[in-house]
């Protein structure tokens, strides 16, 4: 009888008890993201879930360190003719994907070749490529038609869409269509098979990756791996919810910590807060160049004298420490970062924008201001911008949409009267716009450049065609410096500010370097 | 019998197809572009059109909408725009989830609201009657989330006795399932206990006045077969009812409740699918929840000739 229940009670204690799987049995890092993954092609879509799912499983030729400077990552060596047209590259051994084939200089070619087609830097990069060849199987070539100023920080652009190397397989895909396939030869492998949209992505570390010997920093440097198993954990998605689960050790680490709850976190004696993106994300207004008023320059030079950064930090972030004014167009902190003719607003105030605004002949048309409502890292800017603007003198039409409705509607170019818009508000990664060719905001070829805004300006688009072309550093710098003091004068778009996005971690998990982004290599879980 | 079933399998065709056309005429009209969505946030407006014209979105409505019917006849639901996948299978990976919770939710209501509404008809107007029907107000005012963050600071982060979020699937073991459910399961359940303990009451109250439970009684019969045997089986029709509306407001009860508790299921793939305006999503979503929702009235129509033998279909 005895017997009888003891076999009873070990049925039931088996029943109740999970199965040990190997995930369990391994080190696990379990990590909150700050958005859901749904895309799993980085070249196709610029969404940053996209882009920082490719650095787990992809390689990239060069990375961006934590001073923004470009440093090799695949490629081993490099050469450039005297004339600078042509670019020698040279792969470093022992790079394989992960179906146990090496990477070719052919993957890389073709990899650069659907790059070229959707990304911004990659698409100007293009314009000067003559042709691209590989004499050896770890050689390949790039011949520019004339020389151009920016083939390193194009190869090595940290943020999206970031050249990922793929067998040449997959990169021939049709750039407008998502890849099928998903195989890398980067620090992590992609489980497809454990893949769950909406719910979680498991990625499992790639034993045969080969890490540089440089420490890393930035999206350069060694990548070494110290857990065996990363997942994201998709479904976590309400704020309170990923704080209570952090302090409970349910998850490791939390991508996007909501501001409302830094200060309680600081205080939690098993939570730290590590310094990982300092670089941070700038605020930016946007107007709609093609209609009224925001087709004139004056009204806009009113805006933006109108704009004074605090407001907008101190609404949005509220944690001091977290924001910091920056009366640049560049990322503060990166080369190009300066407040260089930036006066209008970092010196101007509401007296200054009434007396530009009368002066601009504005005609008292409201201002159509698109305002996401779930979108908390961004919705209390447009408040503010309404607030400032009635001061000013404008009248405002503060409209309320879901984000991406405001996506949707961004793209249209109809008059705000017929479902267009006169201006949003949003945020940038720091790398998105650290220099003139990648900041999207600065391409000023009207209805021709595409980014939502649609400005137009021949001289800016003269100086950044310049810029391209610069070779020496410290002539591109005063060409920077003078493409954002044009980008003041006609506004383009204000810049209201920069803020670190703060992220937290269990105290067990160490060994976090200074990213551009969020990065999974060099932790280590105790 | 045979006829009735029939009759009412054949009469969901035509709400099924009211919805579908419904469901594609208004998220076709309502504002939000999937092509931009999809895009990100960089890029221009060339490149938006030719994903528009990828995805098939640059078609007149009216032949968007008859591929999309005639796959819909083949059992095809369409492709995600969103996941690249197909709908039928996203559907399936959230399926259990979801069913888990509302069956759970379901289980925990009705065998804790019958009971209360019948012992509280019983000693009608006593402070059990009155303790429960306070507790009932309360549990229709308070909104699902604040229970949930409520109980999860308690339950979970005090007491440490439940895990805080995720879910478990049933091969991962009873025990994890279990306990992964019980907190989201007795937040959603709340409500319905309030709903059915209330209907339960009033039900077996108006019963509990009838002439057979007084020759129940006077024949001698314990309380307690009174009470389940002839008063509670005779007020059945009326709690199966609430029962069966309960399912149904269950499909957005557990929209919260897995966003609030991480759960993958379907309420979760709903709202991002609504907000990615993943169209073929949502069509496919709308579609199985509209046919839940027809055959929970079925049923429940079918459990009246069990409880009450006279009436006949």
């Amino acid at each position: 009888m005895n017997m009888k229940r003891t076999l009873v009670a070990l049925g039931i204690a088996a029943a109740f008890s999970a199965p040990l799987s190997l995930a369990q049995a391994q080190t696990v890092l379990r990590v909150v993201p700050h958005s859901n993954l749904a895309i799993l092609d980085p070249i196709w879509t610029t969404a940053y879930m996209s882009r920082n799912h490719g650095y787990m499983i992809y390689d990239t030729l060069f990375g961006t360190d934590e001073k923004s400077q470009i440093k090799p990552q695949m490629v081993d060596t490099w050469t450039e003719s005297p004339d600078k047209r042509l670019w020698t590259f040279k792969l470093r051994k022992g790079l394989e994907f992960h179906d146990g084939k090496p990477v070719t200089s052919e993957d890389v070619v073709a990899s650069i070749a659907r790059w070229g087609k959707r990304d911004a830097m990659g698409s100007a990069l293009m314009t000067f490529v003559e042709r691209m060849d590989t004499p050896t199987p770890d050689t390949f070539r790039i011949f520019l038609r004339e020389a151009c100023g920016f083939v390193l920080e194009a190869l090595g652009k940290p943020s999206s869409n970031v050249l990922f190397i793929m067998p040449k397989r997959i990169a021939e895909t049709d750039a407008f269509k998502q890849i099928e396939e998903h195989i890398g030869s980067g620090p992590y492998i992609f489980k497809r098979d454990e893949f769950k949209p909406g719910d979680k992505s498991v990625y499992l570390r790639n034993p045969k990756y080969v890490p540089r010997k440089e420490p890393p920093s930035g999206s350069a440097g060694a990548k070494v791996v110290h857990v065996e198993r990363v997942e994201w954990n998709l479904a976590l998605r309400d704020g309170q919810a990923q704080v209570n689960a952090l302090q409970k050790g349910e998850i490791d680490v939390l991508e996007a910590l909501p501001f409302d709850h830094y200060e309680a976190m600081k205080k939690d004696p098993n939570v730290q807060l590590p310094n990982w993106a300092p670089a941070g994300l700038q605020y930016m207004a946007r107007f709609n160049h093609l209609h009224k008023p925001f087709d004139n320059p004056k009204v806009r030079q009113a805006v933006t004298a109108a704009f004074a950064q605090q407001p907008f930090l101190q609404a949005q972030v509220g944690v001091k420490e977290l924001y910091r004014p920056c009366a640049s167009m560049f990322t503060c902190g990166t080369p190009y970062g300066s407040p260089f003719g930036s006066e209008i607003q970092s010196k101007s105030n509401m007296k200054k924008a009434q007396e530009l605004l009368k002066a601009s002949g504005y005609d008292g048309t409201a201002i159509v201001i698109m305002k996401p409502t779930d979108l908390a890292s961004i919705q209390k800017l447009p408040d503010v911008a309404a607030q400032l603007l009635r001061q000013a003198g404008f009248k405002v039409d503060l409209q309320a949409m879901d984000w991406q409705t405001l996506v949707g509607r961004r793209a249209k170019k109809d008059a705000p009267e017929k479902g267009g818009w006169h201006m949003f508000l949003t945020a940038w990664q720091a790398h998105d716009i650290w220099n003139p060719i990648a900041n999207a905001a600065l391409d000023t070829r009207g209805e021709k450049s595409g980014w939502f805004g649609w400005a137009n300006d021949e001289k800016l688009v003269d100086l950044r065609n310049q810029f391209m072309r610069e070779l020496d550093e410290g002539k591109k710098k005063k060409l920077a410096d003078a493409i954002q003091a044009r980008a003041f004068e006609v506004g383009t778009h204000v810049p209201l500010g920069e803020y670190v996005q703060p992220m937290a971690a269990r105290k067990n998990i160490s060994g976090f370097f200074v990213t551009n982004g969020n990065l999974y290599w060099n932790l280590k879980k105790n | 019998m045979y006829a009735f079933l029939a009759r009412r399998l054949l009469s969901t065709i035509p709400v099924l197809l009211v919805v579908a056309v419904l469901v594609f005429m208004m998220l076709r009209l309502t504002p939000g572009d999937p092509a931009a969505i999809l895009a990100g946030d960089a890029a221009n407006t060339e490149q938006i059109a030719r994903i528009r014209t990828n995805l098939g979105l640059d078609r007149p409505i009216l032949v968007q909408f008859g591929i999309w019917f005639g796959n819909l006849l083949q059992g095809d639901l369409g492709e995600s725009f969103y996941y690249k996948t197909k709908v039928a299978a996203l559907i399936g990976q959230r399926l259990e989830p979801t069913l888990s919770l509302a069956t759970m939710t379901i289980l925990i209501a009705v065998l804790v609201a019958v009971p209360l509404g019948v012992l509280a008809a019983w000693r009608f107007g006593g402070w059990f009657d009155r303790t429960l029907m306070g507790f009932s107000v309360l549990g229709f005012s308070i909104p699902v989330f604040v229970l949930a963050y409520i109980l999860i600071w308690i339950v979970s982060l005090k007491l440490g006795w439940l895990p805080v979020q995720g879910y478990k699937r049933i091969a991962d073991g009873v025990g994890p399932w279990l306990t992964h459910l019980a907190l989201p399961s007795v937040t959603l359940s709340i409500i319905y206990i309030a709903l059915i303990a209330r209907v339960t009451r009033a039900s077996v109250l108006e019963t509990l006045g009838e002439d057979y439970i007084r020759t129940a009684r006077a024949k001698g019969l314990p309380e307690s077969s009174v009470l389940v045997r002839h008063a509670l089986t005779n007020a059945a029709v009326p709690i199966a009812t609430i029962i069966g509306i309960g399912i149904a407001l269950l499909i957005g009860g557990v929209v919260v409740t897995e966003s609030v508790y991480a759960i993958p299921g379907l309420g979760r793939l709903t709202v991002d699918a609504v907000l990615a305006r993943d169209f073929p999503t949502i069509q496919g979503v709308i579609l199985l929840f509209s046919f839940a929702y027809v055959a929970v009235n079925l049923l429940v129509d079918l459990s009246y000739v069990f409880f009450d033998p006279r009436i006949r279909y």
